[in-house]
């Protein structure tokens, strides 16, 4: 422990404590913008500069470590202006046309101007040139120069946590921005559109595209059936703008919401996260008899961050990902079949719309490999969770006030193990679940296979790693999250350091709740975690926990599909992965 | 008030030369891959500031000029910038009175010449080739990437072994480098812009004098595969130390008696006494290097036999040949080339040289070494000849100073004409043309041409030539090893194209170079050949750095080293500098600014953990 004192008052701390730290331990905010725990802690905003007592230069709280009787000054006339003028300047160089801006409320900057009370521009404003603002909109990532404030945020999290790289610093001196690697096109990246720089962004500065308007176009039109799917995750974080906590806004409540708008369908994503199930662990098991996995693992097919990632990265192991599709893909195929054919309706006048705690899946949605049912997209387009609260927003829906409304006939019914599908190990222990089933002919305790969650400690590698016998066949599997971690298992299983049968993997960090597309808050909170615990939460409330047990997926099989795996399955529920990368 | 004044210099005077002396200091210092656009933008501007308004040309033109260069900054430069900055430059070159505006005029032009791919970056794509990934000034320069101020704060810290670990984990001659290395790491020191340069290689030297014993690190597991090295210098030496570490056997060919190359047999004791240069070397050993001494390879064994025998093969030759004057005379008895006076000595063959009065011809380290030597194997006198200027002289400036000092007259701008015989064929004199300086080359070099003079005659018994090195290495051709002027011919990978299984670095394809450039190569290519072989072995080391201070150190002067007293140099082969004090290191090593954490060092391009 370390004693110090702030602003006059002593206390003890711990040991490697950044002043930053120290400080919130205290009570004391010390403002600061780029500063992002863990990643980014390099001083670069300066807002965060303090006075400590023999030192001749304001020192940056973020990124310098506590010592033994350090006396630090939070509130002194020199550490004010200080950081008032770095905001300035700042400022100087950031579009502030607030009102017009998709982070106006949730935007750290403001905030600070806020609190700074900030009235006239005191430095002369000065923004980059339009040529370096050229980004394609039709990109599901967008860039803003112009609001760019060089935190770095996006750099290091694309760097530090997903390993990719994709951002970097061109040019130096007042020139200096942030931009693609190389200085290249983001289309000439392997961008996986994660969209963590999205969600790590303080500003307005990263985005994803807004494809709002052409829900509400096709909510207006009275000739089109607009059938909407919820993802698992997305109970977790959507009433977060409207100051809901999750338990009073949950995935119900925006089922009345949506149909509020307009919506003629809603349903859940658990429910073909269960069928996903259903095809997965068969496919599981007929590729593990046939000894498909005695080399590299089975990987899960789920996530599409994933999926642009080890086709570009690790192309010689696509051959391992499962063929099912992801939910999301099952649920667009289905409808524009099976609930088609059920409800009567052309498929050419059903508009699929999916809510999404990611960017990604707007890329997923739009892969020629996703046009199964009609040669049109299975799932027209992909809202993300902070498009949904935004179109309710636009549409004046007062979703407190909004009372839940059940899902729709047909394909209402989902599982706990379905739920779970939004939290990273949610998939493996939904899947283990029925595997278990199948191998043993009866269920099995349904927490057995709680420990293979995201949460559970590592020991020697940063993924979870277990080994279960079911009638003495030996299964080996993994749980990995983040595509830092994903690149680490997949060169160690290159290397046969590690052997799995079967692998999960989930690009952001904790899964899908801690998806790209999730809203934002401005305490840099990372809520992933707490959002997977209630998933688990509402799993071990439920009734149903099996997916295999879903009547509602049974009787899809029993008049439509058949069984797992069958043809017609095969040809609506699974795909032949190739190298396909679109935008 | 008196019609003429003395005019002292006043407040003013001081000031503007302070400023500029910050100035000067600050562009020395400028950290390589910042833009080269808006470099030149600021200059032109520093320029325009120098104006005095007369002429249109400079007055107006210059600040057109810097408003088309910021255009093509801003990303707003349209397709035919270049050449409207280019014509502007060119008539501001052409009729400017003075060289304030024509100055300012062709360090354009010149930047336009060297930067031009920028400049139509800048326009097509509104970007910048260049990005400054070097955060560590120092670290970046160095050939090896020493991890420069890791090592000055374990030194602060009182931790020296584990400075000398970190430094041995790019580069196995800490002592040597702590005594001899041309440390272009201080060329860009940030500290500069406060006052002066940090003393690295002083501090280095402290470390490793002050280190106690340290255990020779663990080799990776043995991987069945065998290097041979050709040449025990430091290059070959460094190749084979870390491919030891990563579990390689390894097999020294050297073809004297014995390691160290050009550091036993170019580097006199006085600069690093022989003991300090077998510390590093045997620990080098002590990882388990097999080494055959006396080995001549394309006579003993061909390179042929080395190439059947081991996976891999290293030439790191040494430049132990000399360059000859090519005047009349250059036959004579006592006419000597540096190269065999400085091996004789290293080998212990201390020729008497009492009496005599000695001319070395050569203005570089080995002619100062040269010149130095002679002095202490008790000449009369010794006379340095060089064409040039001291300024033009390729030798450290403190080995100048230091040879002067001990006593060696130099003679600059004069050229050796002819050497004058004696009846008995003996030197007698050197004859040299008398020089005039001369105008500015290309590359920034001032040429000399012959004066209009009479020959001037240098009575002298010994002449020793310092004028260059070269590499002996068509032995090696035979073996299917290109050479090209006189070196191997190998890429920057060290591979030698279509050998097989060849390397070759150091003087060997450099030509004659530094030590630390020789030792950047055998771990370049240590790295490759394990590459080559099919491993992915990574060299790294356990030591944690101590945090920085908070803030700086105010302005404070760059410690240096001290001679030693020497009262008869004649016999004296004893180290004329002493090291650091605690109390000069302590001072020292505060002055660093650890670019490491501050700046963009703790952001990326900062330290690298392993190779």
């Amino acid at each position: 422990m370390v004693n110090i004192r702030i602003n006059g008052t002593p206390y003890t701390v711990e040991d490697g404590m950044t002043i930053m730290e120290a400080a919130y331990e205290a009570g004391v905010d010390i403002p600061h913008l780029c500063y992002l725990k863990d990643v980014n802690e390099i001083g670069a905003c300066r807002l965060c500069c303090v006075e400590v007592e023999g030192e001749n230069k304001l020192i940056p709280a973020c990124d310098n470590v506590v010592t033994e009787d350090m006396s630090i000054i939070t509130n002194s006339p020199r550490v004010r202006q200080a950081s008032r003028t770095n905001l300035e300047l700042i400022m100087s160089r950031h579009d502030g046309t607030c009102t017009t801006c998709v982070r106006s409320g949730n935007c750290q900057l403001q905030n600070l101007c806020i609190d700074f009370s900030l009235d006239v521009d005191l430095y002369e404003k000065h923004y980059a040139p339009e040529k370096k603002l050229q980004w394609k909109r039709d990109f599901p990532l967008i860039r803003d120069n112009n609001k760019c404030v060089k935190c770095m945020r996006c750099v290091q999290i694309c760097d530090k946590v997903q390993s990719m790289k994709i951002w970097d610093t061109l040019g130096t001196g007042s020139h200096t921005r942030v931009g693609v690697f190389d200085g290249r096109s983001i289309h000439h990246t392997d961008c996986t559109l994660c969209g963590q720089c999205i969600t790590h962004c303080p500003v307005g500065a990263l985005r994803a595209r807004d494809d709002t308007d052409r829900v509400i176009e096709a909510i207006s039109d009275p000739d089109i059936v607009t059938v909407f799917q919820i993802a698992p995750a997305i109970r977790t974080a959507w009433g977060e703008p409207f100051g809901l906590i999750p338990r009073h806004a949950t995935v119900n409540r925006l089922c009345g919401c949506l149909k509020q708008m307009g919506a003629d369908y809603v349903f859940d994503t658990s429910f073909t996260a269960d069928l996903t199930i259903m095809e997965e662990a068969n496919e599981f098991l007929v590729r593990l008899e046939k000894g498909d996995l005695e080399k590299y693992p089975m990987f899960t097919s789920c996530c599409p961050g994933w999926i642009r990632f080890i086709k570009k990265q690790f192309p010689e192991l696509v051959p391992q990902l499962s063929t099912s599709k992801s939910p999301q893909q099952m649920f667009g195929a289905v409808m524009k079949s099976y609930f088609a054919e059920k409800i009567g309706v052309d498929p050419s006048k059903i508009f699929t719309v999916s809510i999404m705690p990611c960017v990604a899946k707007k890329g997923e949605c739009d892969m020629d490999s996703m046009k199964s049912a009609m040669g049109a997209n299975d799932v027209d387009v992909v809202l993300t969770t902070r498009e949904v609260t935004r179109l309710l927003k636009k549409e004046h829906i007062p979703a407190a006030r909004v009372a839940d409304q059940p899902f729709d006939q047909l394909m209402a019914e989902y599982s706990g193990a379905g739920v779970i599908f939004g939290t990273t190990g949610g998939v493996m222990e939904a899947a283990l679940r029925t595997a278990y089933f199948k191998f043993m002919g009866e269920n099995p305790p349904a927490d057995l296979f709680e420990e293979v969650n995201g949460f559970s400690p590592r020991e020697k590698y940063p993924w979870v790693e277990k080994e279960f016998e079911l009638k003495g066949q030996k299964l080996r599997i993994a749980v990995v999250n983040t595509l830092g971690h994903a690149r680490a298992v997949c060169e160690a299983i290159l290397r046969e350091e590690v052997k799995y049968d079967f692998v999960e993997v989930m690009a952001c960090p904790g899964g899908c709740s801690g998806g790209g597309g999730q809203p934002i808050n401005t305490e840099d909170e990372e809520r992933a975690f707490s959002r997977g615990i209630y998933l688990h939460e509402l799993d071990k409330e439920m009734e149903l926990r099996f997916s295999h047990e879903n009547r509602e997926v049974a009787k899809l099989y029993e008049d439509y599909l058949g069984h797992p795996l069958s043809e017609r399955a095969e040809e609506l529920l699974h795909v032949e992965h190739s190298l396909e990368f679109n935008y | 008030m008196a019609r003429l004044q003395i005019e002292a210099p006043g407040m003013l005077h001081q000031a503007y030369q302070q400023f500029a002396d910050h100035v000067t200091r600050k562009v020395q210092a400028t950290p390589r891959g910042v833009c080269p656009v808006d470099l030149t933008l600021n200059a032109l501007r520093m320029s325009h500031v120098e104006s005095c308004g007369k002429c249109t040309p400079c007055r107006i033109g210059l600040a057109q000029l810097a408003e088309l260069i910021e255009e093509v900054l801003d990303g707003a430069g349209e397709e035919d910038s270049i050449k409207k900055i280019e014509q502007l430059a060119n008539v501001i070159r052409d009729t400017a009175d003075c060289a304030i505006g024509y100055e300012a005029a062709n360090l354009v032009i010149n930047s336009l010449k060297f930067f031009r791919e920028d400049y139509e970056r800048h326009i097509v794509k509104a970007d910048c080739l260049y990005t400054m990934d070097n955060a560590i000034p120092c670290a970046a320069i160095c050939p090896a990437h020493v991890d420069v101020p890791g090592y000055i704060a374990l030194t602060r810290a009182g931790r020296c072994e584990d400075a000398v670990r970190l430094i041995r984990r790019d580069n196995p001659f800490p002592a040597v480098c702590g005594y001899v290395c041309e440390h272009p790491c201080e060329d860009h020191c940030r500290r500069a812009m406060v006052d002066a340069p940090i003393n690295i290689c002083g501090i280095k030297r402290y470390a490793v004098d002050h280190a106690g014993d340290i255990p020779t690190p663990q080799c990776a597991a043995d991987t069945g595969k065998r290097i041979a090295v050709v040449g025990g210098g430091p290059g070959g030496l460094t190749a084979a130390y870390f491919s030891r570490l990563m579990g390689h056997s390894v097999t020294v060919y050297e073809q004297r008696k014995k390691l160290g190359g050009m550091l036993r047999y170019g580097i006199p004791d006085y600069r690093l006494p022989q003991d300090i240069l077998d510390k590093d070397i045997q620990y080098i050993l002590d990882t388990g290097i097999d080494v055959k001494m006396d080995v001549n390879v394309g006579e003993d064994v061909t390179i042929e036999e080395l190439k059947k025998e081991y996976d891999a093969v290293y030439v790191s030759i040494g430049a132990h040949d000399d360059k000859k004057l090519c005047i009349e005379g250059e036959d004579g008895k006592g006419v000597l080339s540096a190269v065999a006076m400085l091996r004789a000595v290293g080998e212990g063959d201390r020729m008497d040289l009492t009496g005599k009065h000695v001319v070395v011809i050569g203005g570089g380290n080995v002619a100062m070494d040269a010149t130095r030597t002679s002095l202490r194997l008790g000449a009369d006198s010794v006379t340095t000849v060089y064409r040039r200027r001291i300024a033009d002289m390729t030798a450290l400036p403190v080995e100048i100073e230091e040879a002067q000092a001990e006593g060696a007259h130099i003679i600059t701008l004069h050229a050796p004409d002819h050497i004058e015989l004696d009846e008995k064929g003996e030197v007698a004199a050197l004859w040299a043309q008398p020089q005039i300086i001369s105008s500015v080359t290309a590359d920034g070099r001032t040429s000399v041409r012959a004066a209009d003079a009479e020959l001037v005659r240098i009575p002298c018994d010994v002449i020793v030539v310092a004028i260059g090195q070269a590499i002996n290495a068509g032995h090696l051709e035979p073996g299917g090893i290109e050479t090209e002027r006189g070196v191997i011919k190998a890429d920057l990978s060290t591979f030698v194209p279509d050998s097989g299984n060849v390397f070759a670095g150091g003087d060997a394809v450099s030509g004659p170079a530094t030590v630390i450039r020789a030792i950047a190569a055998g771990k370049v290519a240590a790295r490759n050949i394990d590459e080559f072989l099919g491993f992915d072995h990574r060299i790294t080391v356990d030591v944690d750095i101590p945090a920085p201070d908070l803030s700086n150190k105010p302005a404070c002067g760059r410690v240096t080293l001290k001679g030693r007293h020497i009262s008869h140099i004649a016999g004296d082969f004893d180290l004329v500098d002493e090291g650091m004090s605690d109390q000069e290191m302590e001072q020292e090593c505060g002055r660093c600014l650890r670019c490491d954490h501050f700046g963009l060092g703790i952001f990326k391009g900062g330290r690298i953990r392993e190779w």
